[in-house]
């Protein structure tokens, strides 16, 4: 875990480090994993007061063009014409065979332009893939844009008094607005299962608003060991863990992010990359998805870990998992055969060779607290 | 007369005449973050140098303690089962993990003291 010069930093390295932040490679850029008071003081503190996140090494990109709806529906599964402005949609890039290239938040900002939040470790084959499918669109990718999260409970609060515009955005809308003469794109949204707002700012501009966040005696830095924690207790896929190429969004259990006017027999059915095999799914059933669990006992079962029958026979694999601070136990997801995968199920996961039980269990696994007006 | 040494694998050792408490040091702890589960060793069994002897989960990553010498074990921490965070809090005190009784006599010459145990740390930093 050595610092690789090839790893890039966001704008927030330096206040990383004076926080206290453990720096580690994550996706191309060296990124705090956790600060000193540690992943379960971060996580709570996140749930019940504001956590701050630096997630500039996500990728921003605009997208503009007279056909942009048409361009881009040829990519995800989304009603992208009925997006109002300032409205925002969870999305995967489908591959031709039905897989996922990666998932996205998608923000409508003009009839003919959209803001993608992409993940970090795809972006650049992210972009490659929209100036392949997109050539009557301009794409642009916002090199010197930051990107900050502000979760929890009380983010409303420090929203509320720094640009009281956002305040009554709902979950998934967005509005350009000022905090301070700070011009920025915000949006209710996040990935932490709680309330939140996600900032998009000019580089320039990065510490200074992030000062102002953290001048809240309430809100600190959270690492991606937090991130990590709290996405998995309220159900989130993580790319490359929980979904990738080889899983369909029915697969992995994200088929309400396929909008019902895309699904067979509907007006504007299809016409995606890999709809045959995705709408194939959503008709006639898959053989395997993804689902939650909870772990009996205190040993985190994690990535990797097989899942079994009582009689050894291996069923699928754990995808993610590992402690949550909030349910105070070990929570995980993984792919199971269908037929293993009704909520109440009991089942096992092999850890150090030793069986542990682990039960189907309803995702999230905590509530989601989002704002919905 | 009891001694403490040390391990290139941040474990310490408290050997007290035939009886050797094993735990890990305040170093490992910081790097280990949260524990919220160990895995302990079953006592009566024979340990061969090398061997995992225990494994500690934190919220982040699991962590495998391999024994530094041979011997069986007589005891483990039980109070770690219901505060696996002793670990966190007091490493090298009340958050040991297991005791033995070694093979041979340790031979001291192959750990580090307190001192040399320090300099190692930062050393590697």
């Amino acid at each position: 875990m050595s610092e690789s010069a090839d790893n890039r930093k966001t704008m927030f390295y330096d206040r990383h480090v004076s926080a206290g932040g453990k720096m580690v490679p994550f996706a191309g850029y060296l990124m705090p994993v956790q600060y000193p008071s540690g992943i379960m003081q971060e996580h709570l503190h996140t749930r019940d007061n504001a956590g701050l996140f630096d997630v500039s090494h996500m990728g921003q990109v605009l997208v503009r063009g007279e056909n942009v709806v048409a361009e881009l529906e040829r990519l995800m599964p989304v009603d992208l014409g009925a997006l109002a402005i300032n409205q925002q949609s969870y999305a995967t890039f489908t591959s031709a065979d039905g897989g996922i290239l990666d998932d996205l938040i998608i923000t409508r900002w003009a009839e003919d332009t959209f803001f993608l939040v992409v993940n970090a470790g795809c972006k650049e084959q992210d972009i490659a893939h929209l100036k392949t499918h997109l050539p009557d669109s301009e794409i642009n990718y916002l090199e010197h844009q930051s990107l900050i999260a502000l979760q929890g409970l009380r983010a409303v609060e420090i929203m509320a008094e720094l640009a009281p515009q956002t305040e009554t955005l709902t979950f998934m809308q967005g509005c350009h607005t000022e905090i301070g003469d700070i011009e920025c794109y915000v949006t209710r949204s996040g990935y932490t299962g709680e309330d939140g707002f996600e900032i998009s700012v000019s580089d320039d501009h990065a510490l200074a608003l992030a000062d102002r966040l953290l001048d809240y005696d309430y809100c600190q830095w959270i690492g991606l060991g937090a991130r990590d924690s709290l996405r998995l207790e309220a159900g989130l896929c993580l790319y490359g863990h929980d979904m990738d190429k080889n899983t369909s969004p029915v697969e992995a259990a994200i088929s309400w992010s396929i909008s019902k006017s895309r699904r067979s027999g509907c007006e504007n059915s299809g016409g995606f990359l890999g709809a045959d095999t995705i709408l194939g799914h959503l008709d006639n059933g898959v053989s395997k998805k993804r689902v939650g669990f909870l772990v009996e006992g205190r040993a985190p079962v994690r990535e990797g870990a097989e899942i079994t029958d009582s009689q050894g026979n291996v069923l699928g694999v754990i995808t993610s998992g590992g402690f949550g601070p909030t349910l105070q136990a070990p929570v995980a997801m993984g792919y199971v055969s269908t037929e293993h995968s009704a909520v109440g199920t009991q089942l096992t996961a092999m850890v150090r060779g030793k069986a542990r039980p682990i039960t189907v269990a309803k995702m999230p696994l905590v509530p989601q607290r989002y704002y919905r007006g | 007369m009891d001694q403490v040494v040390y391990t290139k694998d941040h474990e310490w050792l408290k050997i007290e005449g035939n009886l050797v408490t094993i735990g890990v040091t305040q170093f490992a702890q910081e790097q280990l973050g949260d524990v919220v589960f160990i895995e302990l060793p079953e006592v009566g069994g024979e340990l061969i140098a090398g061997d995992e002897a225990a494994v500690i989960e934190s919220v982040k990553a699991a962590g495998e303690i391999a024994v530094p010498i041979d011997g069986v074990v007589v005891a483990v921490n039980e109070a770690l089962v219901d505060q696996p965070d002793l670990l966190n809090s007091a490493p090298e005190t009340e958050g040991w993990i297991f005791q033995l009784t070694p093979s041979e006599d340790v031979e001291i010459s192959n750990f580090m003291d307190a001192e040399q145990y320090q300099q190692f740390i930062q050393d590697g930093e």
